[in-house]
């Protein structure tokens, strides 16, 4: 069962659904942290880091001899990454995406592939639960690649949170996509409940089967509650506005741990998102 | 022959846009008879990345052997010096007059970027 966890808004508590709902779970969990331009879990989680593995991305290399300057290679790709100015095809490789386009319509076979470095994947162990953290290099500008790499490890059989980077372009999709069920993590705010709405969207294209954690309830307004009634979005957990949460995070500890009479809620939205994946199951056997 | 300048504006009596990638339009100059034509570049200006490599294949299509803007960046650089177009870097306040320096002589042939991307 593969669980994302993620939101419009950032600041609203991913992370510390994702850090808490790994602890709660009786037995071995992997948590993958995909917000890899600033990953956060393990900061909460304190697993010593067992291994580092270097990312790549297949990025063009252009051998001068054969290349005629054609430009076919520029007018494939969307991104400038490669192209012509009556010369030799040059290579941006900041920019490429490593899709490997330019290499097969090159008529001269002038472009081979070459590994670019744009991040690690760190693995940690922190009692049941093994964390793997995608952390993207300084300078590189799109996270994708890296988040399919993180992604890649998720083993088959295992129980996989996701913890997501926050908004809904690319970075979210990559880690939503292939997801079983997915939990959005909003706060009661008119901010929370404006990108809240966006996410909604998001999913629902994806077709994942989701539900929301309301963090921080009793301060804001009731309007969250209100969207997703209306909606039909099941409301999976509040999460009460206490100062003491606030703390146990500050000092990088599990709230689960801090604060031992929270830990049903968290037993309770790992039933409430078993429910949820089981719904996808039951949506793929209708669809056969 | 055909040289291209960055502006903000239509016209010669325009500024000159001081970004190259993200510049609003060019302005591609006849030095023989100064009719000229504007290529928008809209595209370029709105992109998040690679926006002087995109207004650099602009220079090169429309034939200019030099480019005057207020300021290039690095792959920007890259991609007119492979093309053998001659950049310059200038501080006048329009079209006309980056022209007419140009046509003088007055205006240094820049050797390497003189900003960073995204500046």
């Amino acid at each position: 069962m593969i669980i994302a966890v993620a939101s419009g808004k950032g600041g609203t508590g991913k992370t510390t659904v994702a850090v808490n709902l790994a602890r709660s779970l009786a037995g071995p969990v992997h948590l993958f942290d995909c917000d890899v331009e600033e990953p956060n879990a393990n900061l909460f989680l304190h697993g010593a880091v067992e291994r580092t593995d270097e990312v790549t991305l297949p990025v063009p290399a252009v051998d001068a001899a054969k290349c005629n300057g054609c430009n076919e290679c520029g007018r494939l790709c969307q991104y400038h990454a490669i192209a012509s100015f009556g010369s030799q095809a040059l290579v941006f490789s900041e920019l490429c995406h490593g899709c490997g386009g330019c290499m097969l319509v090159c008529p001269r076979g002038a472009i081979t592939e070459t590994p670019r470095r744009i991040g690690v994947l760190e693995t940690a162990r922190s009692g049941d639960i093994t964390i793997v953290t995608g952390r993207i290099d300084v300078g590189v500008a799109f996270a994708p690649p890296l988040i399919r790499a993180v992604k890649g490890r998720i083993g088959s059989g295992v129980t996989a949170i996701l913890d997501a980077p926050p908004g809904t372009s690319c970075p979210v999709i990559a880690t939503v996509t292939g997801a079983d069920a997915v939990i959005l993590v909003t706060e009661p705010t008119p901010f929370g409940l404006h990108d809240l709405t966006l996410a909604v969207e998001t999913v629902r294209e994806l077709g994942v089967p989701f539900g929301v954690v309301v963090n921080r309830v009793g301060m804001g307004d009731g309007r969250v509650h209100a969207y997703c009634a209306k909606e039909g979005i099941p409301v999976l957990l509040d999460i009460p506005d206490d100062r003491r949460i606030a703390e146990a995070y500050s000092s990088g500890r599990l709230l689960v741990e801090a604060l031992p009479e929270y830990r049903t809620l968290f037993t309770g939205l790992w039933q409430a998102v078993g429910e949820l994946a089981a719904k996808k199951g039951r949506a793929t056997e209708v669809a056969r | 022959m055909k040289i291209a300048c960055t502006t903000t504006g239509n016209g010669l009596q325009s500024p000159v846009d001081p970004r190259f990638g993200r510049a609003q339009r060019l302005i591609i100059v006849d030095t023989d008879t100064d009719a000229f034509t504007v290529v928008d570049n809209a595209a370029g200006a709105a992109a998040a990345q690679g926006a002087g490599i995109q207004a650099a294949e602009a220079v090169v299509r429309a034939g200019a052997v030099a480019l005057i803007s207020g300021h290039i960046g690095p792959k920007a650089f890259r991609a007119l010096r492979a093309s053998g177009v001659k950049m310059y870097t200038t501080d006048a306040p329009t079209v006309e007059e980056a022209v007419k320096r140009f046509k003088a002589g007055s205006l240094t042939e820049a050797k390497s970027a003189d900003v960073n991307g995204h500046w």
